[in-house]
């Protein structure tokens, strides 16, 4: 153990932990800010009672994601001295960007709809959840055009030892941000509607009214199109890492050997003939890098060192991802059909939407391990090592003691927003909107 | 470029100092100037709507680093590593106190959350600028007394200004002492520096004490923002030569491309920034009542134990 490995635990710890709460706000932020328009456009009661139920779910949720969202920031120069000071020059521009563009809009607009129910006009505050929830969508658009340029990067020169940029734009249109961004964006959706379906199964088996299903209805379209965006981007995904991080494609195929016509292995020991190579290229006799040939290659091209990340995490990452993610867009398509038209929800199906919200977050959650640690061992790929990023002034003590605290307090946060979590959502809409009369006098019930 | 981009930067520290000031000293002063529950929760209503946004102060401060001048951003936080963590930390806590606060069945711990939140920040920030400029833990230590001091004045101008009643009137108490301790730390951690704005935020410092103590709320705190901008300013004048220890800004700083672009961006958004945050406090400019009991669903005022 060094201070380099604790230092890749601490990131790991931190950015899987953010993500957490991310997707939730990206999604569930939308939702509420369509349930309030809905409420707007039909002035039906129970779209109010929705919109601050799910509205104070958001907020419980928000909170976290700023929070450890304010460590990455710090994180970089923390931990990550030799990284920063290679890539700030391009790295740090839609990092910056994201703050000045994103954050601000949706902390200040946010700020604005949880204290602006009596203060502000209607459809002024209307347009003021609308600006947070597009502020967390642009930011997930800089932070992925930041971390795609890490895997694919473009647009920069090397300098006396210093990535330097030379053109932004190309940098904001990365090819594999573009292909990130929807990915995770919708992946986000998946989550927040899972989230959603999970809420409203739980209610669907208590009460009948109709507020749930009309909540469970939207929910299940917006996770089935969310679901459709998520397979067309990945299989995008699929082909520019082909093109980008072969080495990552061939370890999560466990492809040892350039194969022509190469087969999809489902599991170990399971194939399916060709379907890599066409999934990879379009083209079923394309071939596919493997990994043992592509260490020669690497070895030959950088030096002597092992270019291979770890094959087992790399595999199972990305099944863990299709299979769980899938799963859940499945269930919502299913549900979609069985419920048309007026059908009311089995209470089957009620209990098994209860599923929607754990398995699209571990298949996130996946998603990234198979993003990010494939990507290794290098942080820029081609350009700087993992083991070459790390801060060198830094001691194995500090940054024990930093991931220790970390660890601690979001464990212990963790426990908090679960049960505070559970408790909303077990009160239900009644008691969470009282007469609105009461309410609108005193803003002071948001806080 | 490379001055502008160090203007820019400094621009936003200052205004992560002067609106995150007054969050934090009402954040650490509300509990000792509210009795029951409903006045705590107008004490921290103050600074609702807002402390967010200005939270992103610190952030788009810390990117804007990142992106002009990342061998000074990362140099500043991996030599500072434990007083930062310590910083993240206490924003962690007073971040979520403030969130869940209102969520939850007895505020204890969301409440020692923003005061301890609160104070470790306010501290610090000033310990790590202190030492940025000069060795030993003395000098770290008066840096950070100095911070804490003046957020505490701060903020309690700013919940004097914002509230009525009660409320108002210990804050207002709660200023004068905190100016009587404040002008002599700030004696103490400005004379080092000894140049013109540090002479000019010490005696704005003790025009803010003198204007609370004559009840003139608005111009009180108008002198004790005026004295974080001329503190933060004395201190980056001298980081303009030197922002680390054997580093200079040109070596610090990303090349001219880069700084181009990012200065476009800065120009057509900040404009944008500045409206709408502004707009938020014409919004909220209300006082926050304190006068009578505020009576909540599920929550008795005045029944929960701080
Ligand atoms: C609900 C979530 C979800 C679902 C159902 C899927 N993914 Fe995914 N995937 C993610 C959530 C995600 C993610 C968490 O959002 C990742 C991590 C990093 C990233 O860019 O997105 C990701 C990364 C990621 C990558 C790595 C990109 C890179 O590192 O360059 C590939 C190749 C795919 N996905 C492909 C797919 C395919 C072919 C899917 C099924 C049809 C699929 N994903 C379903
Ligand atoms: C929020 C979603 C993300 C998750 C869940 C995630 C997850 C991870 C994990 C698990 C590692 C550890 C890999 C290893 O050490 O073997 C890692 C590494 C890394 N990631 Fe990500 N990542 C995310 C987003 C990002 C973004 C947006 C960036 C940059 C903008 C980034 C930059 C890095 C860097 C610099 C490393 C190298 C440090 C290391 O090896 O631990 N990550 N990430
Ligand atoms: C490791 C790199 C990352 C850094 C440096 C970072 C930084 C931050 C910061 C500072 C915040 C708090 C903003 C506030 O106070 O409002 C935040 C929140 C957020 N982040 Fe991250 N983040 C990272 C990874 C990601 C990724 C990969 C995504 C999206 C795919 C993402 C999406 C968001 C969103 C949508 C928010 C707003 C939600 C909220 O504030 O809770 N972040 N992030």
């Amino acid at each position: 153990m060094d201070a380099l490995d604790l230092a890749r635990w601490q990131f790991g710890v931190t950015t899987v932990y953010h993500f957490l709460f991310v997707p939730l706000t990206i999604g569930l932020g939308i939702f509420v800010a369509g349930l309030q328009t809905a409420w707007h456009r039909t002035g039906n009661e129970q779209y109010l009672k929705l919109t601050k139920f799910f509205g104070k779910l958001f907020l419980i949720n928000f909170a976290m994601g700023v929070v450890t969202g304010i460590v990455q920031e710090f994180q970089f120069g923390m931990n990550w001295s030799e990284y920063s000071t290679f890539v700030g020059d391009v790295f740090g521009a839609p990092l910056a960007m994201e703050a000045l563009l994103a954050f601000f809009m949706e902390s200040t607009f946010l700020g604005l709809w949880i204290f602006g129910w009596d203060r502000l006009p209607k459809r002024v505050h209307l347009a003021t959840i609308w600006a947070a929830a597009i502020g967390s969508n642009l930011s997930a658009y800089f932070i992925l055009a930041a971390n795609a340029w890490m895997k694919h990067p473009v647009g920069y020169e090397v300098v006396d030892g210093r990535a330097r940029m030379t053109d932004l734009w190309a940098v904001l249109t990365n090819s594999t941000a573009l292909a990130q961004v929807p990915h995770v964006i919708a992946g986000s959706f998946v989550v927040a509607g899972g989230f959603v379906l999970a809420v409203s199964g739980y209610w669907l088996l208590r009460t009948r009214a109709g507020m749930w299903r009309s909540a469970a209805r939207a929910a299940l379209l917006v996770t089935a199109l969310a679901g459709a965006v998520v397979a067309i981007t990945g299989d995008h995904s699929a082909r520019l890492m082909y093109e980008q991080q072969p080495m990552k494609l061939a370890s999560a195929e466990g492809l040892e050997h350039d194969t022509q016509g190469a087969a999809f292995s489902v599991v170990p020991g399971i194939e399916i003939p060709n379907l890599l190579s066409l999934l990879s290229d379009h083209d079923a006799d394309a071939t596919v890098q493997g990994t043992e040939d592509l260490q020669r290659r690497f070895e030959a091209e950088f030096g002597p060192g092992d270019y291979r990340p770890d094959q087992n995490v790399v595999f199972w990452s990305f099944r863990v991802m299709i299979v769980f993610g899938m799963t859940t867009v499945g269930l919502s398509v299913l549900g979609l059909w069985l419920t048309r038209r007026r059908r009311p929800f089995p209470a089957w199906l009620s209990r098994a939407l209860l599923l929607a919200l754990p398995l699209p977050l571990v298949a996130v959650i996946a998603g990234w391990l198979l993003s990010e640690i494939g990507r290794q061992p290098w942080t820029v790929t081609g350009e700087l090592l993992t083991a070459a990023s790390v801060s060198p002034g830094v001691s194995l003590a500090e940054v024990a003691i930093s991931l220790t605290i970390f660890t601690l307090l979001y464990g212990a946060l963790a426990v908090t927003e679960v049960v505070l979590l559970a408790r909303h959502v077990r009160k239900g809409v009644e008691e969470q909107a009282p007469a609105p009369a009461a309410e609108t006098r005193e803003p002071s019930l948001m806080y | 470029m490379i001055e502008f981009w160090f203007v820019i930067i400094a621009f936003l520290w200052t205004g992560y100092f002067v609106l995150e000031g007054f969050d934090f000293g009402v954040g650490m002063l509300t509990p000792l100037v509210s009795r029951n529950a409903a006045e705590q929760r107008a004490g921290l209503q103050t600074i609702g709507p807002v402390w967010d946004g200005n939270e992103v102060w610190l952030i788009t401060a810390v990117g804007a680093m990142f992106a002009a001048f990342p061998a000074w951003y990362a140099g500043m936080f991996s030599s500072f590593y434990l007083p930062v963590t310590l910083i993240l930390v206490g924003l962690i806590v007073r971040g979520v106190g403030l969130e869940w606060r209102g969520k939850v069945d007895n505020p204890f711990w969301c409440d020692l959350g923003i005061v301890v939140g609160s104070a470790l920040p306010a501290f610090l920030w000033g310990a790590v600028f202190a030492g940025l400029l000069f060795d030993g833990p003395v000098a770290a230590l008066l840096g950070g007394a100095f911070t804490l001091a003046v957020c505490v004045l701060h903020g309690a101008v700013f919940l004097a200004l914002r509230t009525t009643g009660p409320v108002r009137r210990r804050a207002r108490t709660a200023a004068v002492i905190a100016g009587g301790v404040t002008i002599p730390v700030a004696v103490a951690a400005l004379s080092g520096l000894g140049t013109i704005p540090a002479l000019a935020a010490m005696a704005a410092l003790a025009a803010g004490t003198a204007l609370i103590w004559r009840r003139r709320e608005g111009w009180a705190f108008a002198a004790t923002a005026g004295a974080i901008v001329l503190a933060t300013l004395a201190v980056f004048m001298e980081l303009r030569m030197r922002p680390l220890p054997g580093l200079t800004l040109a070596e610090a700083a990303s090349g001219p491309y880069t700084l181009t672009m990012l200065s476009w961006i800065g120009l057509i958004t900040l404009p944008f920034v500045l409206g709408y945050q502004g707009w938020t406090y014409w919004v909220f400019r209300k006082r926050v009542m304190t006068g009578r009991p505020v009576q909540v669903a599920g929550q008795v005022a005045g029944a929960p134990p701080r």
